[in-house]
C-alpha cells in the first residue's frame, strides 16, 4: 500500500513546510507567544494535508462536499494559521496581526474566525466528538467529504476522546481519520512517565479502527497513509504519527521548556538561521 | 410533558429532514416511534454524555438541527464544558432536553436530583433556558427553540402534569405567560409548580386575595418587563421553583429588581443550599421545601402580613 510520491511534490511539500516553520518562528517571536514547539511538531502533517491530501479549495472554503480538518490540539493553532496563510486561505497581513490587541486569531482556533477553521478547540478532548458528528452527517447525507482530526498524544488521556473512539468504530465511520501527533511530551514531562499510552496502536485497533504508524516528519510516509483513506472499508482510520516536539528548530527539539517559553527578539536571527 | 415533547418533535422532523434526535441511552421506549419513523435522523450514542454533546455539535456544524435527550442531571453537568465550548461558544442549533424536575427520581438519591441545572445553563451566553409548566408550554417552547436556531436547554417534567393553560393561550419563549391577573401579590413560577401556584391563587381568590400568576417558563431570555410590572403593580413577589434558591428564577428576579432599583417584598420558595437527604416520594421532598399549594399560600400571606 505504499504510494509513490513524485520528486516534484516532495520538493514542493518540503519548501512549504520550511516556509511554515519560518512563519511560526517569526510570528511567535513578534507576538511573544508560547506553545511554539507544539505548533512545530505537526507542521509536516499539516503541510501534507493542506497541500496534497485534503479536498479543499481556498476559493470555496464552504463547499458542502469538502473535506474537513479539525485541529483538536488547539494549542498548535499558530502552526495551522501559518499553513492557512501559506495556502492562501488567509492573508499574510492577518497572520502578522497574530497576538496583537483586537486580532481575530487567538492562540487556540475559533470556528469560522477565518476560512478553514472548522471547529473551536483549545480544551482537549472535544475535537474528535465534533469530527465524528461531521463524518456521520456526511455519511447519512451521502456526501463525499471526509473528516480529519489531529489529536495530541496527551489528548488521549481524556475520557471524552475514548467515548468518541468507541462510537466511531461502532458506527463504522470510514470517512473519519484521526492523526495523532505523538511527540511523546506533555505539559509536565514524558508521556510514558506521566500516563503511558502504550500499547497505543492496540488501543485503537481494539476499538475497531484501522491503525497505522508512521514517521510524522517523512512526507513519503505521511502521504502514503493519507492517500489510502479508508485503508479498510467500514473502519475509521487512526494514523499514529511519531513526531518530535519542536521539530525543525534544533534547540527546541524534544525540549519540554519550549511548551512554555517565548522567543526573545535577540534570539530570532539565530533561530531562523537554524531552521531546517 | 415528555410525550408532548416527542409529539412536537415528530411534527417538526416530518417537515425538516435536518432535524435529529440524539439520546445518551435514556428515554427507554419513548423514542421507539421516532426511531422507526426517522431512522436516519436518530442516534443513541451510548452512555457517553460528553461525546453526546460534541457529536451533536459536529452534526449542527454540518447543517443539522439537533435535539438531545438525557436526564436533566446528566444532560447538564457531566458535559458542561462541551455545552459551553462546543454548543454555546460556537452558537449552534442544538436543543438540550433534560428529563425530570428536581425530585422526579425521588427515590433514586441525590445523584438524580436536578437542583442546579437551570442555574448552570443560565450562566452560558447564547443559551435559552426554560422550565415549562405544562404540556402546552412544552409544545410552544419546543417550536420556539427550533425557530431560534441557537443553543437551548429545556427541562421537562415527566409524570402527567395537569394542563393549566387554555388551548388558546399565546405562549412564547422569553415571554411570561399571565395565567391570572391580580393586584395583591404576584406569584412568579417556573416549571411543574405551575399547577400548585394555580391552585394556590384560586384558593386565595376565594379568600378575597387577588394574585397575579405569571408562568416564567423561560429563565433566559428573561421577561424583565413583566417582572418590573409585577413589582410595581402588586405588593410583593412570591417566587416558586423546583431548583436551588441559588442561581435559578429567584436569583434572576432578584438581579432584575436590584438593577432596576426596585425594592419590594420577595419570598422565594425553592430548595435550600444543601443536598436533600434520604429517599421518599416526590411529594415528600416537595413538602419539605414548601413547594406545595399550601406553602405558596403561606408565602403570599407573609407578604401581606397575614400570617
Amino acid at each position: 500500500m505504499k504510494t509513490r510520491i513524485s520528486t516534484k511534490l516532495l520538493t514542493a511539500l518540503k519548501q512549504h513546510a520550511l516556509n511554515v516553520r519560518r512563519a511560526v518562528i517569526l510570528t511567535s517571536a513578534k507576538a511573544g507567544s508560547v506553545h511554539i514547539a507544539s505548533a512545530l511538531s505537526p507542521v509536516d502533517i499539516l503541510t501534507a494535508l493542506y497541500f496534497d491530501a485534503l479536498n479543499i479549495d481556498p476559493k470555496n472554503p464552504n463547499d458542502p462536499n469538502r473535506d474537513r480538518f479539525i485541529l483538536s490540539k488547539g494549542h498548535g493553532g499558530l502552526g495551522l494559521y501559518c499553513v492557512l496563510a501559506e495556502g492562501g486561505f488567509i492573508s499574510q497581513k492577518l497572520l502578522s496581526q497574530y497576538g496583537q490587541d483586537g486580532s481575530i486569531l487567538t492562540v487556540h482556533p475559533v470556528l469560522r474566525a477565518v476560512p478553514g477553521i472548522e471547529a473551536t478547540t483549545g480544551s482537549l478532548g472535544h475535537g474528535l466528538g465534533m469530527g465524528l458528528g461531521m463524518a456521520l452527517a456526511q455519511k447519512r447525507d451521502k456526501k463525499s467529504g471526509r473528516v480529519f482530526v489531529l489529536l495530541s498524544d496527551a489528548e488521549c488521556d481524556e475520557g471524552s476522546t475514548w467515548e468518541a473512539v468507541m462510537l466511531a468504530g461502532h458506527l463504522k465511520l470510514d470517512n473519519l481519520v484521526v492523526i495523532i501527533d505523538y511527540n511523546k511530551l506533555q505539559c509536565y514531562g514524558k508521556v510514558k512517565d506521566i500516563l503511558d499510552l502504550e500499547p497505543f496502536a492496540d488501543k485503537w485497533r481494539a476499538n475497531n479502527w484501522e491503525t497505522v504508524e508512521i514517521n510524522g516528519h517523512k512526507f513519503e510516509e505521511i502521504i502514503s497513509a493519507l492517500k489510502n483513506i479508508p485503508i479498510k472499508h467500514d473502519r475509521p482510520t487512526a494514523i499514529i504519527a511519531h513526531t518530535i516536539r519542536g521539530k525543525g528548530v534544533p534547540f527546541m527539539e524534544n525540549n519540554l521548556e519550549w511548551y512554555y517559553f517565548n522567543l526573545k527578539p535577540a534570539e530570532l536571527d539565530k533561530t531562523l538561521a537554524e531552521i531546517y | 410533558m415528555r410525550t408532548a415533547f416527542v409529539e412536537e418533535l415528530t411534527k417538526i422532523a416530518e417537515k425538516d429532514k435536518n432535524v435529529w434526535l440524539l439520546t445518551g441511552d435514556l428515554g427507554f421506549s419513548v423514542f421507539d416511534d421516532f426511531q422507526k419513523k426517522f431512522p436516519m435522523q436518530y442516534l443513541n450514542v451510548g452512555v457517553a454524555e460528553q461525546n453526546l454533546i460534541s457529536t451533536a455539535a459536529g452534526l449542527a456544524m454540518s447543517g443539522k438541527k439537533v435535539f438531545v435527550y438525557s436526564i436533566s442531571t446528566f444532560m447538564t453537568m457531566r458535559p458542561l464544558e462541551q455545552i459551553r465550548n462546543d454548543l454555546c461558544y460556537q452558537n449552534l442549533p442544538v436543543y438540550l432536553i433534560g428529563g425530570g424536575s428536581a425530585f422526579s427520581y425521588s427515590t433514586f438519591g441525590g445523584t438524580h436530583f436536578a437542583l442546579e441545572d437551570l442555574g448552570l445553563m443560565r450562566m452560558l451566553p447564547n443559551m435559552a433556558v426554560s422550565a415549562p409548566g405544562d404540556a402546552l408550554e412544552v409544545r410552544a417552547l419546543i417550536r420556539d427553540v427550533y425557530k431560534r436556531h441557537r443553543p437551548a436547554y429545556i427541562r421537562i417534567a415527566k409524570k402527567g402534569e395537569p394542563v393549566i393553560h387554555r388551548p388558546t393561550d399565546r405562549i412564547s419563549l422569553g415571554r411570561a405567560a399571565k395565567i391570572s391577573d391580580g393586584k395583591d401579590v404576584s406569584i412568579l413560577v417556573s416549571g411543574r409548580q405551575l399547577a400548585n401556584a394555580f391552585s394556590a391563587a384560586e384558593t386565595l381568590r376565594r379568600d378575597n386575595i387577588s394574585c397575579r400568576l405569571l408562568s416564567l417558563h423561560t429563565l433566559k431570555p428573561l421577561d424583565v418587563a413583566a417582572i418590573i410590572k409585577a413589582a410595581k403593580e402588586t405588593k410583593g413577589l412570591v417566587i416558586v421553583e423546583e431548583h436551588f434558591k441559588n442561581g435559578g428564577l429567584g436569583t434572576a428576579v432578584a438581579e432584575t429588581l436590584i438593577q432596576e432599583g426596585l425594592s419590594v417584598p420577595l419570598v422565594s420558595i425553592g430548595i435550600k443550599d444543601e443536598f436533600p437527604k434520604g429517599s421518599g416520594s416526590q411529594d415528600y421532598f416537595l413538602n419539605k421545601c414548601g413547594l406545595t399549594s399550601k406553602g405558596i399560600i403561606k408565602a403570599v400571606n407573609k407578604i401581606l402580613n397575614r400570617d
